[in-house]
């Protein structure tokens, strides 16, 4: 039911961890949907310097999450934030219908991450005033 | 793809004994007769059907050998014995109990029956899955037609107290419905001594080839057809039999009957080596249903933290092939609603994993299965934000 790449991420998860002391982290999803992810970034020059995730769901959520960590690291925030929910399906080679919605949350957590690293950021930029 | 094959999922679908095969291909290699017609080919097909009927019958230890019809599966013979009961009987009453963990074909058939003005009364479980059987004497009313309860659930694999429920059921002259699908050639049903008025009866789940089943109906009981044509099995079930299917079917029966105690015993300590073995070397895992109340083949595990379709993804990368009642394996996306009614949690449920095991696993299978799941799950929990801290280490 998944394609080759979607079992290849699943088999050897890329960033997978935690960064303990992230700029950024976003999660999403709840276990009581039998999803759950959090993503955590490091920024450095507007540029996400590294990138790890943790999931809770199924083989599906597991290599979302994945590929979204290759598709963001390196990339500007600005850029980062344009990845869609169908850029990581497209880069899986296409996932199974009935997962379109309810484990695709990946590009979502790494906005969150984001979104969360802008809010601690402006924050920080409000306090040195 | 992985050196070692291990099945384990006979809930889902099971091999077709070979001696079931060789039966069946008498007919399926012969033009195919119709059982009806007046003709010596007609007669003979006839008579084999005859025999197969003969062979159910004896299986479940009915009285007479009429008593049993032939369907097209487990599915049609609890929508005919829930809506043929109900319709016949409305009369009396349009009140049905059953319970909150019956199979989909017996829940749906009553929700359809609600929107016809039927009451449905859906009986609790408890965190074992026995239904409550207080609670059954409480529910039942004069309006009440008909009880349905499962001998055995296959998700679970707890076994129900049958004849606890037949002797509230009958004191109130209510008929009872039990659906022995899951128990099929594996538990010893006996319709006259535990008091069962219709019994479903499953081909498959003996081995015995797909899309056949059987409805037991005890002598007397009203009821009407949900299938109208040409009055083939006494008017209660229309249409051509599927001969091949019901000889596999009465081979099957005939196996069961003579190999079901020895095979019993053989699964009952494989099961209780396996659930062992996939709970003790690790924590937070615990059994879905009762440890000694449950179907010979029935492992059914449940892991924190982790999610149930990961699981069986990693376990078919070994060559292992299982199910859970994750939501993410249903295509309704909600977890399994027999996990839900024994009390789990959403993503108590998620982290199911269901082993059902068959005649050909062996006790090999079964260490090989042991000596991967830690891997398995130490792997995924390592994954999960939800694990706690100090189990990864």
């Amino acid at each position: 039911m998944y394609s080759d790449k979607v079992m290849e991420h699943f088999r050897n998860p890329r960033n997978m961890g935690e960064i303990l002391d992230a700029d950024g982290v976003g999660t999403v999803g709840n276990p009581v949907c039998g999803d759950l992810m959090t993503m955590y970034i490091k920024v450095k020059d507007n540029n996400i310097a590294d990138i790890k995730f943790k999931t809770f769901g199924c083989g599906a959520a597991i290599a979302t999450s994945s590929i979204t960590t290759e598709l963001a690291k390196g990339k500007t925030l600005k850029e980062a934030m344009k990845i869609a929910r169908k850029d990581v399906a497209d880069a899986l080679e296409g996932l199974p219908p009935v997962k379109m919605h309810c484990s695709n949350l990946a590009a979502d957590a790494l906005h969150a991450a984001i979104e969360d690293y802008y809010k601690k950021h402006k924050a920080e930029k409000e306090m040195k005033k | 793809m992985p050196a070692k094959r291990v099945y384990m999922d006979h809930s889902a679908g099971r091999p077709l004994d070979p001696r079931v095969v060789e039966d069946m291909l008498l007919y399926v290699k012969s033009f195919n007769v119709n059982p009806s017609s007046f003709h010596s080919f007609g007669q003979k097909a006839r008579q084999a059907v005859e025999d197969a009927r003969e062979k159910v019958a004896d299986l479940v230890s009915a009285q007479r050998k009429e008593s049993v019809i032939f369907t097209s599966g487990a599915t049609e013979s609890n929508n005919m014995a829930i809506k043929g009961v109900a319709h016949r009987n409305k009369d009396r009453g349009k009140h049905i109990i059953t319970s909150s963990i019956e199979h989909m074909s017996v829940l749906n058939p009553c929700k359809y029956l609600m929107t016809r003005g039927f009451k449905v009364t859906f009986l609790p479980v408890d965190h074992y899955g026995f239904v409550d059987v207080k609670r059954l004497e409480e529910e039942l009313t004069d309006e009440t037609i008909l009880v349905s309860i499962m001998y055995a659930n296959g998700e679970i694999g707890t076994i129900q107290p049958i004849r606890e429920i037949s002797e509230i059921v009958h004191g109130k002259s209510v008929y009872l419905h039990v659906d022995a699908t899951a128990a099929s050639g594996q538990v010893q049903v006996d319709v006259d001594k535990e008091g069962i008025d219709l019994l479903t009866i499953s081909s498959n789940d003996m081995y015995g080839p797909q899309s056949v089943g059987a409805l037991y109906i005890k002598t007397g009981t009203r009821m009407e057809p949900i299938i109208h044509g040409g009055g083939q099995e006494r008017g209660l079930r229309s249409g051509t039999e599927n001969v091949a299917g019901i000889v596999g079917f009465g081979k099957a029966a005939e196996i069961a009957k003579k190999e079901m105690h020895g095979e019993s015993e053989r699964l009952k300590r494989l099961r209780d080596k396996f659930i062992k073995g996939l709970i003790d070397p690790i924590l937070y895992s615990f059994l879905n249903g009762h440890p000694s109340e449950r179907l010979p083949n029935n492992v059914a595990v449940r892991y924190s933290f982790i999610e149930g379709e990961s699981m069986l993804l990693s376990l078919d990368m070994m060559g292992v092939a299982a199910s859970s009642g994750s939501a993410c394996t249903a295509k309704t996306l909600e977890p399994s609603h027999v996990l839900r009614a024994i009390g789990l949690k959403h993503e108590e449920a998620h982290g199911s994993l269901l082993f059902t095991l068959g005649k050909q696993n062996t006790e090999e299978e079964v260490d090989y299965v042991i000596s991967i799941m830690p891997d398995i799950v130490k792997r995924l929990r390592k994954m999960s934000p939800l694990t706690p801290k100090e189990l990864i280490e």
